[in-house]
């Protein structure tokens, strides 16, 4: 018994590098939305970049520690309180048996990462602790925490508190993102004015943006080009014969409200995707409240390859500056 | 008389009224105490409750009903 929940905040879950390998079957990544920050959470508390931490969701939980433990909160700027008291975000905090631990308004960004030093240790399924909210399983007892959860601790190698994220590798949480996308497999559906319409406007997250997938409003609609109803395919000119769906993949169903599918997506179905956005955008998505404007920005597969080297240099760039 | 704003703690979309028939949860000129629902804001698919922290007497409501609101903006302000 280590950490009590005593308010679980808006959507609190156990979540880790995520589950690879069975989207086939239907089973997502899930995972923490912003894997960068999430690694730095863990780098900062001395634990494996892959052990599971909590993601805090825009309100952050009230949490009573059991036992002595180094914690450190990245990601969305919610300042940590303990007893009460303001600590520094990005920074490997000390935390005492029998304090509590709270969090202050959400000032920037959606989520942020509290890792524990030893991790949170849930059963593995699958191979990660990740919980699959709409599977019901894995993290703590496959949902997001509750009041009265108490969360086990693994055991850590001691460290130090007092080390911070240096400023210049700590995350860019801005209001309005440029979201760089592949265009494909399906926009032949969709005019070509159209599609440059969608790739003009300015899009606003809708309240319902969750770890499925990332609503936006506020753009024109799609105007489809003609067509016969393929046999197996709905009757909407959005609908497709079923198709697997890459995560950051934007269906638009009706042609209405583009949905980025992000971490604990389902792997298929029949709408079709004008679009798929680059692996290295996805961590800002993560990041962005209802109301955060987007614009999605056309590239092609080299300058989405260039973007996902630059991420992984910038996290060896992370690992080298936090390293024991 | 102490003026205190009441903060919303989410961001979403915040609404005056349980649904679009119902009366506001609270009007001008009204007394309040602590714990009274105030509004809801909508985010994730989900209603969350906004809560008065301090009880008093409303004197201003500085959102309408469906605007967008931001986590720490201020909703009513209220006089005790």
């Amino acid at each position: 018994m280590a950490i009590e929940v005593i308010k679980p905040g808006l959507a609190t879950s156990v979540q880790d590098a995520g589950r690879s390998g069975y989207y086939h079957l239907g089973i997502p990544p899930s995972g923490a939305l912003d894997q960068y920050s999430f690694r730095a959470a863990n780098l900062l508390v001395g634990n494996d970049e892959g052990a599971a931490v909590l993601e805090l969701t825009m309100l952050g939980p009230e949490l009573a520690f059991r036992r002595d433990a180094v914690i450190a909160v990245t990601g969305a700027v919610m300042t940590p309180k303990l007893d009460g008291v303001a600590q520094a975000c990005n920074t490997a905090l000390a935390v005492k048996a029998g304090q509590v631990l709270s969090f202050d308004f959400l000032k920037g960004g959606a989520r942020a990462y509290l890792a524990v030093a030893g991790g949170i240790d849930v059963p593995v399924v699958l191979g990660s602790r990740s919980t699959y909210g709409l599977g019901a399983f894995g993290g703590h007892q496959g949902r997001k925490l509750a009041a009265g959860d108490v969360l086990p601790i693994g055991a850590g190698t001691p460290v130090r508190a007092g080390r911070s994220l240096d400023p210049a590798l700590q995350p860019v949480l801005e209001k309005a993102v440029e979201l760089r996308v592949v265009p494909g497999l399906y926009d032949h559906r969709v005019t070509r004015a159209s599609m440059e319409a969608f790739y003009a406007d300015t899009w606003s997250v809708a309240p319902e943006a969750d770890r499925i997938g990332y609503r936006y409003r506020g753009g024109r609609p799609l105007e489809f080009v003609a067509r016969t109803q393929p046999f197996g395919a709905g009757s909407d000119p959005s609908n497709i014969v079923d198709a697997c769906y890459p995560i950051g993949s934007i269906q638009v169903p009706a042609g209405l409200e583009p949905i980025v599918l992000h971490r604990d997506a389902v792997s298929g179905g029949g709408y079709m995707m004008v679009g798929t956005v680059i692996s290295a955008d996805l961590d800002r998505i993560g990041q962005m409240q209802p109301n955060h404007k987007a614009r999605f920005v056309v590239v092609d597969l080299a300058a989405a390859l260039a973007a996902r080297a630059e991420r992984r240099a910038r996290l060896d760039r992370l690992r080298a500056s936090l390293a024991l | 008389m102490a003026r205190h704003e009441l903060l919303s703690p989410l961001p979403g979309t915040f609404y005056r009224r349980p649904s679009p028939e119902a009366p506001p949860f609270v009007a001008v000129g009204q007394t309040i105490a602590a714990g009274t629902v105030v509004g809801l804001v909508e985010v994730m698919k989900t209603f969350n409750e906004v809560q008065a922290e301090t009880g008093g007497t409303v004197v201003e409501i500085l959102v309408e009903n469906e605007d967008a609101v931001e986590a720490g903006q201020a909703l009513l302000i209220v006089e005790a």
